[in-house]
């Protein structure tokens, strides 16, 4: 029976608040999930208080100086600071952003609450582990395959054909869309996901790869594939703008030419 | 603690090759219902107040008869198959092969308690005619 409320061992508590920064007039609370694995402890909510006047625009700058002035122990992952990495992926004002390209002044409410991406195994504060995630990925072979010899110079794609992976391709695997996913959160799992289906699809419509059946084959699955029920909660989601819904439902459509 | 690979979990058990055809019946009785139930809607409400041998009568004749069982066989077929996805989104294991079970008991045992009903009223107004 799907989960509807959280173990004992992962119910939150109130934490440690942080004092306000003296003399500060544009103050906003952050109030953000931690947990740490090694002490033995269920998870908490520690509230911050953040000096806009001295923080840049972005989620990511708060929780980046929250770190280097505030808290040095909260654990979160980023890189790039630009959206392209998808380093930073985590629920924010109860939605999947990128924090790097996700501004304070857009979450909505008085406060910013902040968790890791939802329904995942925590592995520190923010860090969600995205094994399973990234295993899925892989399992859909998301790269050419071929059978005709590898041409001399290159694979020619027509600029018609090429523009069928446009809203594909950007895809930076961040998983927001993915742990934004009801279905997934119940069957992930068995269930694919968004992110791992619209990478199965990029492949599958490209015109340069020879295994579209193969492809397609692996992933007729009532779990796999037919999961995905058209909740659009990825597609609402993503930071990049993609469309995963529309790519499964494409997906379907395949599907269903193979047997009508 | 599974000795696994990720990419082992990843993959289960690999494809069953099912499932586009759940999708394609899905979609065809959905849009069946979408005929058959304002009909089935218009059916019903002629037979409202009817007197109890008129009713049988009515039901005799094919148009609502046909119409009736057509209802209920595609909305019982298509629930079968709607109570399908909704059981493997939220059970699982044991309780999940139980609940499809007794959904599909269920749905057709409606469907011959319809059409045995409906064959009754159909015979019983041949026998009264």
């Amino acid at each position: 029976m799907v989960q509807l409320t959280l173990p004992k061992n992962s119910r939150m508590r109130v934490g440690k608040t942080w004092p306000k920064p003296e003399g500060a007039k544009n103050v906003r609370r952050f109030n953000i999930y931690r947990w740490d694995p090694d002490a033995g402890e269920n998870p908490r909510i520690d509230t911050y208080f953040i000096d806009l006047d001295k923080c840049g625009p972005m989620v990511l700058d708060a929780l980046i100086k929250i770190k280097n002035e505030i808290d040095p122990t909260l654990t979160f992952r980023r890189s790039c600071r630009e959206g392209i990495c998808g380093s930073c992926a985590m629920n924010i004002g109860g939605g999947n952003h990128l924090a790097c390209i996700f501004g304070i002044d857009e979450v909505k409410g008085k406060d910013v609450n902040i968790y890791p991406l939802p329904h995942m195994p925590v592995v520190k504060d923010l860090v969600p582990d995205l094994t399973h995630f990234y295993a899925q990925h892989a399992s859909v072979q998301p790269y050419l395959i071929t059978e005709t010899p590898t041409p001399d110079k290159e694979w020619r794609q027509s600029i018609e054909d090429r523009k069928k992976l446009d809203g594909l391709y950007e895809c930076v695997m961040c998983a927001s869309c993915s742990t934004a996913c009801p279905s997934y959160w119940w069957n992930g799992d068995r269930y694919l996901g968004p992110a791992a289906l619209l990478h199965a699809y990029r492949w599958i419509i490209d015109s340069r790869d020879e295994a579209t059946g193969e492809r397609l084959d692996a992933l007729e699955d009532p779990f796999k594939l037919y999961r995905c029920h058209t909740i659009m909660n990825c597609t609402n989601t993503c930071p990049k703008g993609l469309n995963p819904a529309k790519a499964i439902a494409s997906i379907k459509h395949m599907m269903v030419d193979r047997i009508v | 603690m599974r000795y696994i690979t990720p990419r082992k979990a990843a993959e289960g058990l690999g494809s069953a090759h099912e499932g586009t055809q759940h999708h394609w019946a899905m979609t065809v009785s959905a849009v069946a219902l979408t005929v058959l139930t304002p009909l089935f809607m218009i059916v019903v409400a002629r037979a409202i107040g009817l007197p109890h041998e008129q009713f049988l009568a009515y039901f005799g004749r094919p148009f609502p008869a046909l119409i009736t069982a057509l209802f209920v066989i595609v909305g019982m077929v298509h629930f079968i198959k709607g109570t399908r996805i909704m059981i493997d989104d939220y059970f699982q294991g044991g309780t999940r092969k139980a609940a499809i079970i007794f959904s599909v008991i269920f749905g057709w045992a409606v469907i011959a308690a319809a059409v045995y009903a409906l064959a009754r009223m159909g015979l019983g107004a041949i026998v009264v005619v």
